[in-house]
């Protein structure tokens, strides 16, 4: 095994190693995509379901695309009409799942812990989707290759991620991942969303946007979940917009190669400005691809994929579809 | 004469045991003699009747029969996590012979014919004393007083809405200036719901790292500062349920030196584990007040040793495999506790030398018993023949499945134990032996 675990479920659990492998692959199954048939058959014949408990769009759209361009073969289980709303609990459903022999299965659960949880009563290889406010391992991946990209080796790059950090999953899987790589992490946001303690997961803790994002090589902006203003967290969004919004006027503020980066869905005009959104700083849209690539990745090497195969110019194990 | 397990005669000796009484536990063996379920003398050195039926205590520890101020037995309406019957098995498995039950229950014990349906089933059982607390408001909803003078006159012992605070101010003055009129404590959840909020844990380094909403101490401090200075203004009998902070222990040390009536346990899992337990995600690590930090076991370790706090009560609270296989999050709180206090208690601070034996026992039977004025928890001359026998020197490891109670939600399997409970007896009768 090329990772030590058969589960992806957070970055924490991962090294420095087996995030750089996940990467290089990653890039590998990236040039897949600019061909005429963005195919490959390395998992044919096998089975992935998507198990999303939690709703998701982009998530799920994105392993469903990464998955069929593996060949897999894939089940989307829809939540909203399972037995779990029928008292079933997470335990039955999964183990009945597996036992109509998978061999993959990708998690998204409004609990933290859930993927664990289902990692180690499952024998089938878990991912990790989104775990509460947990861990979102695949989104912190695809972050940090789309620095990578722009930045090459992250070791003593600024990044500054902006938002509600407390919950925040994919704050947390930044930190970790970023950290591991040598890379230095702000957190920024209103002290109600940013908790004591994320210092000590090896984030630098830092109120005043401005100085925030001063010598920041990124910043990773977090969307504002609307919701929390009913739980008195904020005062709304014009208020979040004046002091933690990023605009042209607060990107004047940083270096001139300082780019944006948002993981999605977004609230345009709350925490990102719709110029800024749309302007010439912003690899979003990277993002999104990259994010593809990513989780071909981490299924791949989870299924037991050698990453040689598919290094060098040659790139032998990524041929396409016959 | 032969003793036998088989047929316990009316009168007899316990013979060759290290007596434990009033916070003492006796360094040359004695003697307890038992007379119809009452102890008729006891004392050092040998028994001088010759004509008697004598169990050889074999040099174990007798004590008086624990006293657990804090129990949920569930019956009525949850009878899936425990019964009265169970739960007094539990109970006796744990060396107690008393037990305080939480008015939760299903529908809450929140008028007389309740209190008296929860004292029948426990005389049907008989195995261990139970002393029902009742609710302060009418079905536990924070908005109207119970009937307090009916539901004493039924033997309720106290009353308390515990699982749910009281959050209303002045219905929490109006409890505590009706019970002080008829002499029973008003206990407090303290746990102020609009800082609680969804919080599942303590908030702190933990809950940040593993995403779960936090349970801030402030919750807990700000709710006990409150009732305190409410205790203060009507003289009324404060008992605060389950302390779990140090400011907790802060604000109820200076009360008492100010002659404020209050009375404070806490619970064998805040004495001895902290937030680092959840980190796998388990729920069995799950309860509220919630498992904090080492600062904290600290603090109630030593307010429990300087009588800031007076007793050791396990909040046994049994709950199902299924709810308890739920996620973290949306399991429910609580873990049981009768059958392990006594070694946790006597491993984590007897062993480590916070507490010597004799003032373990004493906090875990007369002072429980005195923070709701119970008729027991003494060994004495004349008094109710309740009494373990208890060996310090054996080790074992907790087996969940092997739990009297009915639910295992224990935190602390396949923890090693200094200390087991070889016998209870109530009445002078065993309710329980170890390996039957």
């Amino acid at each position: 095994m090329i990772l030590r675990s058969k589960d992806l479920i957070g970055l924490e659990d991962l090294s420095r190693e087996e995030i750089l492998t996940i990467l290089e692959a990653a890039e590998a199954f990236r040039t897949i995509f600019d061909r005429p048939v963005r195919k490959v058959p390395i998992m044919r014949g096998r089975t992935v379901v998507n198990f999303f408990v939690e709703p998701s769009t982009r998530t799920r759209i994105s392993f469903e695309l990464a998955e069929k361009r593996l060949s897999a073969d894939i089940v989307n289980f829809d939540a909203s009409n399972s037995s779990l709303k029928k008292g079933e609990t997470l335990r039955d459903t999964a183990e009945n799942i597996q036992a109509m022999k998978i061999d993959m299965i990708v998690v998204r659960h409004s609990s933290p812990g859930a993927a664990a949880y289902l990692g180690r009563v499952l024998k089938a290889s878990v991912i990790n989707a989104g775990d509460g406010a947990h861990e979102h391992p695949t989104q912190g991946l695809l972050d940090i290759m789309t620095m990578r990209q722009r930045l090459g080796d992250l070791a003593g790059r600024k990044v500054t991620i902006i938002g509600d950090i407390a919950q925040s999953r994919v704050a947390r899987s930044n930190i970790y991942g970023l950290t591991k790589l040598g890379a230095e992490v702000t957190v920024c946001g209103p002290p109600t969303m940013v908790p004591a303690a994320i210092a000590r997961l090896g984030a630098t803790v830092e109120h005043d946007l401005k100085r925030a994002v001063a010598d920041a090589d990124v910043l990773n902006i977090l969307r504002i979940q609307l919701e929390r203003q009913s739980q008195m967290v904020f005062p709304g969004n014009r208020e979040y917009h004046l002091m933690f919004g990023v605009t042209e006027e607060v990107l004047r503020h940083t270096k001139p190669s300082c780019f944006v980066m948002h993981p999605g869905p977004m609230n345009r005009d709350v925490e990102i400005s719709s110029a800024v959104a749309d302007g010439p700083r912003q690899v979003i849209l990277e993002q999104v691809t990259n994010g593809v690539a990513v989780r071909m990745a981490v299924i791949y090497l989870l299924s037991g994929g050698d990453p040689r195969q598919l290094g060098g110019g040659a790139r032998a194990g990524v041929r396409e579809e016959e | 004469m032969e003793w036998s397990w088989k047929r316990i005669p009316a009168e007899y000796l316990v013979a060759n045991v290290r007596l434990c009484r009033d916070g003492k536990l006796a360094d040359r063996p004695g003697f307890l003699h038992v007379q119809k379920g009452l102890v008729a003398a006891l004392g050092p050195g040998a028994p001088s009747r010759e004509d008697l039926p004598v169990l050889d205590g074999g040099g174990l520890v007798c004590a008086p029969g624990l006293v657990d101020v804090h129990v949920h037995f569930r019956e009525p309406g949850q009878e899936e996590k425990e019964t009265i019957a169970t739960g007094s098995r539990a109970a006796a498995a744990g060396g107690f012979t008393a037990v305080v039950t939480m008015p939760n229950t299903r529908p809450p014990v929140d008028h007389a014919p309740m209190v008296r349906y929860i004292l029948d089933r426990a005389q049907e059982t008989g195995l261990c004393r139970v002393f029902p607390t009742a609710a302060i408001s009418r079905g536990q909803e924070g908005e109207t007083l119970t009937e307090f003078g009916d539901l004493v006159k039924a033997g309720a012992v106290g009353f308390t809405d515990d699982g749910r605070p009281v959050m209303h101010g002045k219905l929490m003055q109006f409890a505590l200036q009706y019970a002080r009129v008829l002499g029973v404590p008003v206990t407090c959840h303290a746990e102020d719901l609009t800082l609680a909020g969804k919080g599942v844990m303590h908030a702190g380094y933990w809950s940040t790292k593993l995403g779960l909403a936090g349970l801030p101490r402030l919750a807990e401090d700000v709710m006990v500062f409150r009732d305190v200075e409410l205790a203060r203004a009507t003289g009324g009998h404060l008992h605060v349920a389950h302390v779990s902070t140090k400011g907790t222990v802060e604000i109820i040390r200076r009360a008492r030196e100010q002659g404020v009536h209050v009375t404070a346990e806490v619970t064998p899992h805040h004495l001895t584990l902290d937030h680092s337990c959840c980190r796998d995600f388990s729920p069995l690590y799950k309860m509220s007040p919630p498992l904090r930090e080492q600062e904290d076991i600290e603090a109630v370790t030593q307010g429990l040793v300087d009588g800031v706090l007076d007793c050791v009560a396990t909040d046994h609270a049994p709950h199902t495999a299924m709810e308890k296989e739920l996620m973290f999050d949306q399991a429910p709180f609580g873990v049981v506790g009768l059958e392990t206090a006594l070694a946790v208690c006597h491993t984590h601070l007897v062993k480590t030398g916070r507490l010597d034996l004799g003032q373990l026992v004493e906090k875990m039977s007369s002072r429980a018993a005195e923070t709701y004025g119970l008729p027991c928890g003494r060994l004495e001359e004349g008094g109710e023949a309740d009494f373990l026998l208890f060996d310090p020197d054996e080790e074992w490891t907790v087996q969940p499945e092997a739990l009297r109670s009915m639910s295992r939600n224990t935190p602390y399997g396949g923890q090693k134990l200094a200390g087991r409970v070889k016998a209870t007896f109530l009445r002078g009768r065993p309710t329980y032996r170890d390996g039957e």
